[in-house]
This record gives C-alpha cells, structure tokens and sequence, in this order.
C-alpha cells in the first residue's frame, strides 16, 4: 500500500453524490494555500466530479489511487504564490535541464513540491524535499553539488533556491516552468 | 414551492408526444456531453452541481417560467439537491427519480401489430440508451428477442399477457449492453437460442440458432424464420416474423447501418455485412416491416414512439444500403468510425459467460449512449 503524505484526510466513504464534494470543499475551506488533501469515497462518481471541480474551483487536482473500494483522491489547495516575482538569478528552462538529464550525470535535482504532488509524478532521480521542510533538511543536501530546483511552476523553486543561496550553495538554478511543462520521462505512481 | 419526482416512464411519454421539457443537467460537463436525454422539443442546460454549492441565484434567470423544468443527475442525489435549492428560490421544479442510472434502465413496451392468426408483436424501447427488445405472444406462448438485463420487466409482462415464455433469442453476440437471454431462459425454463459463430467462447449451453430454423410459438402457425446475416458479427442472424416483420439485430437499422469492428475484425466482415445488405435482404419482399435492435437518433420514433420501417422504403432512404461502389462502402464502416461503446470488450465477456459482474458494474459498464451504427 503506498502512503502519501497529507496535511488532511476526509473520510467522505458511504456517501452519495452531492455529500462527497460537499465536505470536499468545506474541507478546502479550512486547509491553508499549498497544503494538500486526501479524500476517501466510495462513490465512483466522485472521481470525475472531483477533477471537474478542482478545475473550475482552482484548486490542483494530484490524483487517485484505488484501494479496495475506496478511491482516494488528492487536492491540493490554490495558493497565491503564481503571483510573487521570482528573485533567483540563475534560471534554466525545462528543455535545458532534460537536454543535461541525457547528458550529464553530475548534478542533483531537488524536487520542492509537496510529497503528495512529487509522489503522483516526478522526474527519475529527483530528491523530495518540500519547501516546508528545507530549513529542517538543508543538511541532507551538499553546497557543493550543482542543483537544479523544480516545482510546478517555477515559484516555490525560486524560494527554494534563494534559500540554499543564502545558506552558501553557489551552484542552484531555478528551473522555469518546472513539472507544469514537463515533457520528459517521469516516475509515476501508477506505474 | 414544492420539488416533485418525475418518473423515466413520464419523461419517455413527452419524448413520444414530442412535448416541451426544460432540461437542468447538473452532471458535469463531460458526462453530459458523452450522453443525455433526448427529446425533439426538449431545452437544455448543463450547469454541474458543484459549481451550484454556494446557491442558485446566478441561474434564475437561465430557467423559464412557462415551462417544466426537470434537474437531472447520475443517481439523483445533487438533482434532489439543485432542485430544492431552486424550490427554495421560489420555483416549482422537478428531479428526474433515480437519475440518468433510472434512465438509462427504462424500458417502455410499444405494441408493433397483431399477428395473422392471433397474436401480437411488442417492441421493448430502451429510451435512455436506444436498445430494441421484441416479445412475441401467440395462443399463451412468448418468444423475446433481444432482451437487456432488466429482466423482470419481461417476465412480469408476459405474466401480465398471461403467456409463457418458450423461446428466447439473441441474434447477436452484443458489444453494447449486456444480454437478459440466458437469465431469462434460466428462470423460465425457456430455450436460449445463439448463433453458434458468436459462441465459439461462452460458458453456458445454448440451443444453436442456425439460418433456416423455424421456431413456432403457440400452437398456431406463428413462424420465426432465422436468416443468416453476418456482417456486425460473424453470427448475426436476422428474423422474419409472420412473413410480415424483418427482425434486423444489429446489421440494419432505420437510418443507418451496422458496424463491423466490435469484435475486431472490421476488415474481414465488410464483405459479409455486404452480402447481407446488398443482396439477402434484397431477395426479401419490400413490404417486411424492419425492427431494428437498437435506434441512434430520436428521429427514428414513430409517431406512437415505436421504431420501424418498410424494407422498401430504408431501401429507398437509408443512405448505408445506397452506395453502389464497394470500395466506398468499405471506407464508411471501417474508417472514422464512432467511438467504440463504453467497456465493450467486458460486455462481451459478461455476455459470453466469461466474467460476472455484479449489478452495480454491469451498470457502470452500460453507461452511456450505444454506438453500433455507421452512417
């Protein structure tokens, strides 16, 4: 069984059509932006409910993954960083870095997205440190490795990257837009 | 204001009478788009329920006042849901009880004609998902054609007309909707007829239904006569009923025709499906009244919402038995076909005996509308 980690969990089991999107977005209410939520359902509708809206309510739909009976679907909360101005100056795109990714081996990415969105897809090899947690695990990181940081968009990995540039890393580059536009290969949950 | 149940029954009458109806689908947009209700005069419109949740004030002024409005979901839950909120707006709505899941399990019994020496032929209308069913009743015996899995509707109707079933019939191994035959023949000791080439896989016993075979139902001479007609499938096997009715399955229908490729192999069939249209149907007498196994467009109801047409005159209209040249008929029905149905590779497995399926996935696998015709 694959553990995501979640900032909540909504047991919405058992219940029909309209109940589980309901407390799905009573639920969104109280999340904070960025964090992410899991809801358990048992009605199969929910699943293509729950996509459509996320879609027109703004939020990031991750996922489902079936267990049983239960689908599991996770969202992640809107958050108004899309907005903020990047400050990082060295910036690769996404071409740049999967043209290095065929080519050269002697570098890290660093994956700032949550676990949840890095766990439904993410590039092979990537490490998962979300940006939560970078302060707390800046140790497992070496300033002298060349890392490329990636998101989803490009901003939460401008964050990252300021960072580890105030922390004495010399090599970062903020990669633009990250997995939003991603073509590569990538690592995915269900397969 | 007050939210009211409408039944599937009542809402296939208005399609009959071709009568108004205001349509609130609050599924969400894709699922409207793959399949909804159909009606000559009916109005739509598509606003998913969740984008509802905080109030339905933005839509009032959406919805008519001099018309019935009818929400419609899945199951009806979220219609039950809109339709108060609108009640609460201060509309008189209401929901379509048990939801497309309802409508799509609808069947409304038209009666086709009477048979020559007593009798009567029933065409069973799947309204919400466009399949056919025949009951055939002559001197306290009952022959069904075709039948879906909401069995108990057949078995209840022949109790009502006081006649036993005898004989059950499938013309066609089915890729679109899982078949109520073999439960049917099992519950009522009927014999399960199928056309042995489209039973090389199943599970089950089954009486083999070749071209040729005459099949009396009650002790009058009402004669089922079983005309080999591949081209869907190998063993598509048509019927002429009373020397008055054409029994089509799935190789002919009134304004289109068969597909050959649900069962993967368009290529090889396209020559059979020919032959059958081209030149079998062609020796039968134009008067044939045809009754197709399925219709695809609600333009193909009668006036009394029942389906069927003169072999002379589908001959006339129908553009799939009008193309003279072979290769263009090769390229109709085997290039840009139709997407394929919903989950047919596992209908077919369910309709083999292969896998069983309990109610609710039998259900989720007929989702949606049939696509069993080119045009």
């Amino acid at each position: 069984m694959i553990q995501i980690k979640t900032d909540f969990v909504l047991d919405a089991k058992g219940l029909a059509c309209p109940m589980p999107i309901v407390k799905t977005k009573k639920s969104m209410n109280e999340l904070e932006e960025g964090q992410v939520l899991e809801v358990q359902a048992t009605d199969k509708g929910s699943r293509a409910d729950i996509q459509a809206w996320a879609k027109t309510s703004g939020h990031q739909y991750l996922g489902t993954l079936e267990e049983g009976d239960v689908l599991k679907h996770f969202l992640r909360k809107s958050s108004s960083d899309e907005a903020i101005e990047r400050k990082h100056p060295k910036v690769a795109t996404n071409e740049e870095l999967e043209k290095m990714l065929k080519t050269n081996e002697n570098f890290v990415v660093l994956d700032v997205r949550e676990s949840a969105e890095y766990a439904f897809s993410h590039i092979s090899n990537a490490i998962s440190i979300p940006l939560g947690e970078l302060d707390d695990r800046i140790d497992e990181l070496n300033n002298e490795d060349e890392i490329f940081v990636v998101c989803r968009t490009g901003n939460r990995s401008d964050l990252a990257a300021q960072r580890l540039a105030e922390k004495g890393f010399t090599k970062v580059n903020n990669v633009v837009p990250g997995m939003s536009g991603w073509t590569g290969k990538t690592i995915n949950i269900n397969n | 204001m007050a939210v009211n149940a409408m039944k599937a029954t009542e809402v296939t009458k208005r399609v009959f009478n071709k009568e108004e109806l205001f349509i609130l689908d609050v599924r969400n947009t894709e699922d409207y788009q793959d399949w909804k209700i159909e009606g000559e005069n009916f109005e739509y419109l598509n606003i998913p329920y969740f984008e509802l949740l905080d109030g339905v004030e933005g839509i009032l002024d959406k919805l008519p006042t001099d018309k019935d409005v009818l929400v419609v979901c899945a199951k009806e839950g979220s219609s039950i849901f809109v339709a108060e909120e609108l009640s609460e707006a201060g509309l008189t709505v209401s929901y379509l009880e048990g939801g497309m899941k309802a409508w799509s399990e609808h069947l409304e019994p038209v009666k086709i004609g009477d048979l020559k020496n007593g009798g009567e032929v029933y065409q069973f209308v799947r309204i919400g998902k466009g399949c056919l069913s025949y009951m055939i009743i002559s001197n306290g015996e009952a022959a069904i054609i075709d039948a879906t899995r909401m069995t108990d509707i057949f078995t209840d109707f022949a109790d009502s007309k006081g006649a036993k079933i005898t004989h059950v019939f499938d013309t066609h191994l089915h890729a679109d909707h899982i078949s109520g035959g073999r439960k049917i023949a099992e519950k009522t000791n009927a014999m399960y007829w199928l056309p042995p080439m489209d039973a090389t896989e199943v599970t089950f016993k089954y009486e083999p239904l070749e071209g040729g075979n005459v099949i009396k139902i009650g002790n009058t001479a009402i004669g089922i006569h079983a005309l080999y007609t591949p081209g869907h499938t190998i063993g598509s096997t048509s019927f002429v009923v009373d020397e008055k009715y054409l029994l089509s399955g799935d190789i002919l229908f009134i304004d289109s025709i068969g597909r050959p490729d649900l069962a993967g192999l368009a290529e090889d069939w396209v020559g059979d499906l020919r032959e059958s249209l081209y030149k079998r149907y062609r020796e039968l007498s134009e008067d044939l009244v045809v009754l197709p196994a399925h219709f695809m467009i609600i333009e193909e109801l009668n006036e009394d919402g029942s389906v069927g047409k003169k072999l002379g005159d589908l001959f006339a209209e129908n553009h799939g038995l009008n193309i003279k040249n072979e290769e263009e008929f090769r390229r109709l029905v085997t290039e840009n076909l139709p997407p394929q149905p919903n989950a047919y590779q596992e209908i077919r497995k369910t309709n083999m005996g292969k896998i069983t399926p309990d109610e609710e996935e039998q259900r989720e696998m007929e989702i949606g509308p049939n696509r069993c015709a080119v045009r």
